[in-house]
């Protein structure tokens, strides 16, 4: 245990192992570390932030679920209320044009009446003047006579 | 080793705590001592090659581990390797930081190699302490000490190291007239009273590196001659004894360590500080 040269030679191994240390293993060490240590807090960091992000989504999601439901059902209304209008303006039209066959068939009719009475009166002159022949076996002046037979006629 | 009679066992004691030296010795020149006797004889000029050569060897294995991890270093998910030197570094870097508050950034690469140092030469303690000396003796070299911790050379040259960077930051940070100015008016702020200071202030200082050094030894020191007078006892019941005492010092190696470690960066904190 005598005190010798191994203690220079000590002192002189400990400052060559220090600098080695504090140039070539602390450093890629200590920034390794840090690296991680950073890396590991940013993945944590974008972790709350994802889930945060996700609750926001899921929000959103449920709101336009939501807004398209209530969209749906307004559509549903207006048609079904729009398919109602559309019955009920069928309805009408038909109605009307029923009235409307109603009202030319009853107005042909009516022609078709004032025609047959046009050609009964025509011809009721006529034979009224045939008839006269018949009964009076005698020849009348036609001519005479027209004027008053259609006078008669008009009557009828 | 059971030793049958007072002087072999004295003899095994004190082999077993006897350095391995190489030095200037004024009858044989240039040599290896071959007794206690020779190593006193050599006075300053030698060196204690175990002491050195497990000391470098420690200090070379830490380094070679140490960059081995940090070459490969990744952000990524981490190895075995890797995973126990970051816990080593994250735990020393912690200990920087609690302790020191001065921006040097050297100092926790400093605490590390002091730490990681002082643990793998303690460790070797852990190894019995037959295994190297017989070893030794059986390849001719008469003495064998593994332990670089057990003797003070070491201790007191790190010890040393240490104290020349207590000094040398003292005067970086404050200046030398700073410096001078802090060991002469603390604690007492008096002309007067300048010699009382400086005395009060070296001895302070000097008692630093000392107690660092000293301490460490102490240590390790009680703790080896244990295991010698340990490995005294019969064969079959060295166990009893060795195998407690063996994990005891599991804590006491780290412990040791780790005070060497904090008292350096607290001694460097205060170079460090203003008053």
């Amino acid at each position: 245990m005598n005190i010798n040269m191994t203690l220079i030679g000590q002192t002189i191994a400990f400052a060559i192992f220090v600098w080695f240390c504090t140039k070539y293993v602390w450093p890629p060490i200590s920034n390794a570390l840090h690296e991680r240590q950073k890396k590991i807090a940013d993945g944590l960091d974008a972790a709350s932030r994802a889930t945060r992000d996700l609750e926001l989504a899921q929000e959103r999601a449920d709101q336009t679920l939501r807004e398209s439901k209530e969209q749906a059902s307004q559509i549903l209304e207006q048609a079904n209320k729009r398919s109602a209008q559309m019955i009920e303006e069928a309805r009408e039209q038909a109605r009307a044009e029923g009235e409307r066959l109603v009202a030319s068939a009853r107005s042909e009719i009516e022609q078709e009446v004032n025609r047959a009475k046009d050609e009964l009166r025509a011809q009721v002159s006529s034979l009224a003047v045939l008839g006269a022949e018949r009964v009076l076996e005698a020849s009348v002046d036609e001519q005479a006579h027209r004027k008053l037979l259609d006078e008669l006629a008009a009557e009828l | 080793m059971a030793a049958g009679n007072e002087v072999s066992s004295t003899y095994y004691i004190q082999h077993h705590l006897q350095n391995l030296t190489f030095g200037n010795h004024p009858e044989n020149g240039w040599s290896l001592a071959h007794s206690a006797e020779e190593a006193r004889e050599m006075g300053f000029w030698a060196i204690h090659l175990d002491t050195m050569g497990w000391s470098i060897a420690m200090g070379l294995l830490f380094i070679w581990v140490f960059r081995k991890a940090g070459k490969i270093a990744t952000t990524g998910v981490p190895g075995g390797l890797q995973n126990a030197v970051e816990m080593v570094v994250e735990f020393v870097e912690n200990l920087t930081r609690a302790t020191f508050h001065g921006k040097n950034a050297m100092i926790a690469p400093l605490a590390l190699t002091l730490f990681v140092w002082i643990l793998l030469m303690n460790s070797l303690k852990i190894i019995p302490v037959d295994y190297f000396p017989e070893l030794f003796a059986k390849l001719g070299v008469d003495y064998m000490k593994i332990v670089p911790t057990t003797d003070p050379n070491a201790t007191m040259g790190m010890a040393l190291g240490v104290f020349c960077l207590i000094i040398y930051y003292s005067i970086k940070v404050k200046g030398a007239g700073g410096f001078a100015k802090e060991i002469s008016l603390t604690p007492f702020n008096h002309w007067a009273l300048i010699p009382f200071n400086l005395i009060l202030e070296i001895v302070g200082l000097l008692v630093k590196p000392l107690g660092l050094g000293l301490r460490l030894f102490g240590n390790m020191f009680a703790g080896e001659v244990i295991f010698i007078l340990i490995s005294l006892l019969p064969f079959w019941a060295i166990w009893i004894l060795d195998v407690p005492w063996a994990i005891f010092h599991i804590l006491v190696v780290t412990l040791q360590a780790f005070i060497f470690t904090t008292l350096s960066v607290v001694y460097l904190s205060a170079a460090h500080e203003h008053h």
